[in-house]
């Protein structure tokens, strides 16, 4: 299990365990995180899981490829630290991640 | 007044397989999308990505998916209803009454929901302010190029659409293209004849920047756009065209007293009817223990629905299960010629 920080739109943070080897779209799903849509599912399709990786942890994660990218264009407001948490994979490195949730996912 | 025996909502592949599965029992269904085509998420979304898991069919993709159920139920000759939207559902004795967006109405004993994330409508700008000037001076398609003369023009969006449009406008309008970021996606010779036209002068690119606010009287005057680093620019603009695909939204379906949870349909394994007798939801939009969005549990899903399908379509009928490989009458409705 790793410890994943979810802080909303208002600054709320939530701090919830996920095991590892899941995406932190699963986990966010799992423990009913409420700004994180998640249509397709995880197949990369929709954007409705965008979250903004705290800078520090950016950095850490496996690579944004570009499909991610594209579908990131499709995004509401989306920045430099724009990610799909559908295509990031918990394991122990990320002990701690900080994510925030964008006020729309649409 | 259309009157049938099944109808179903959402033209995706588990839509179209229910078609199948209701057409072998000798079930007649009307089936309505918002979409101009068969085919759901998997013909807009991704029609072009290799689907690897599909029985006994190793590597397919959303298009020839959705062609080849096309063509598995050709024979049962169901009626599509396209670029339509069931607004409301009503009960009329054993009935339920369903009537669109655009007024059709139809009589049926059965609806089976197959609707996955609901319908698909434009991603709209993040502006509140936009709204009041929507189908005004900002669009999210352009249906008439002529109705746009003489104007300046602000496209935003990095994809094929705004690329495409950009392309086009730039031969009869002043257009500036505004993307989140550097890179555009788009084919090689489109993204080359981009470069062409931007080195004429003939296209201003302004990227990475979003929109900020919009600055208007009656009328819009222009746009501020904003670089994450704080950059902002001011620019004059009549028009705003908006590019960033499609976003699904549920709709209608929230107000027709199902249970929901969250943006899924509660359903029992048995035969996946919802807490309304005859309203069925199969596919991505249904909810049950241990529910997995594979295109595969929707044909599963579907079947079953199917079996009560037939019971509330002919109640004074017995409803015998049959194979396709052993049955005359199911390979009689299949159009199947028999030596």
């Amino acid at each position: 299990m790793t410890k994943i920080i979810f802080i909303d739109s208002q600054g709320e943070k939530k701090s919830i365990e996920v095991e590892n080897g899941l995406t932190v779209m699963e986990g966010a799903v799992q423990n009913n995180i409420p700004e994180i849509d998640a249509d397709c599912g995880g197949s990369m399709a929709c954007a409705t899981c965008h979250v903004y990786v705290q800078d520090d942890w950016y950095d850490k994660l496996n690579k944004c490829e570009d499909a991610e990218q594209d579908m990131i264009d499709m995004a509401f407001e989306p920045k430099k630290n724009s990610r799909l948490s559908c295509q990031i994979i918990v394991n122990e490195n990320l002990e701690g991640l900080v994510v925030t949730t964008p006020k729309q996912q649409n | 007044m259309i009157k049938t025996d099944v109808l179903i909502i959402g033209a995706g592949p588990v839509g179209l397989f229910a078609i199948h599965q209701l057409g072998i029992k000798g079930l007649k269904c009307e089936v309505i999308d918002n979409l101009d085509k068969a085919g759901g998420q998997c013909i807009e979304l991704y029609p072009d990505k290799p689907i690897y898991d599909i029985p006994a069919v190793p590597k397919c993709n959303g298009k020839s998916l959705t062609d080849d159920l096309m063509k598995q139920i050709k024979p049962f000759k169901a009626g599509f209803h396209f670029n339509e939207r069931v607004q409301e559902v009503k009960e009329d004795a054993k009935n339920w009454k369903i009537t669109t967006n655009l007024g059709k109405s139809f009589l049926s004993p059965n609806i089976i929901i197959a609707g996955g994330v609901g319908s698909f409508e434009p991603r709209r700008l993040p502006l509140k302010e936009l709204e009041k000037f929507e189908n005004k001076s900002v669009f999210y398609a352009v249906r008439n190029k002529e109705n746009l003369k003489n104007k300046n023009i602000m496209i935003f969006g990095g994809g094929d659409s705004a690329l495409d449009w950009a392309l086009e406008l730039s031969k009869q309008n002043k257009v500036t293209l505004v993307h989140r970021r550097n890179e555009f996606r788009g084919a090689p010779h489109t993204l080359s004849e981009l470069q062409d036209l931007r080195s004429k002068n003939k296209i201003s690119i302004k990227t990475p920047f979003q929109i900020e606010k919009i600055n208007t009287g009656d009328q819009l005057k222009s746009v501020t756009i904003k670089s994450e680093d704080g950059n902002s620019e001011d620019i004059q603009t009549d028009i705003i065209l908006g590019f960033f695909g499609l976003i699904m939204q549920l709709g209608p379906i929230a107000d027709w007293g199902l249970n929901m949870n969250k943006k899924t349909i509660d359903v029992n394994t048995e035969n996946f009817e919802t807490n309304k007798k005859g309203i069925f939801a199969v596919g991505d939009i249904c909810n049950y223990p241990g529910k997995l969005k594979l295109i595969l549990s929707g044909f599963h899903e579907a079947a079953l629905a199917s079996v009560e399908c037939f019971k509330r379509a002919r109640p004074n009928e017995k409803f015998r299960f049959q194979f396709t490989t052993s049955s005359k009458e199911i390979q009689e409705r299949l159009g199947v010629k028999n030596d």
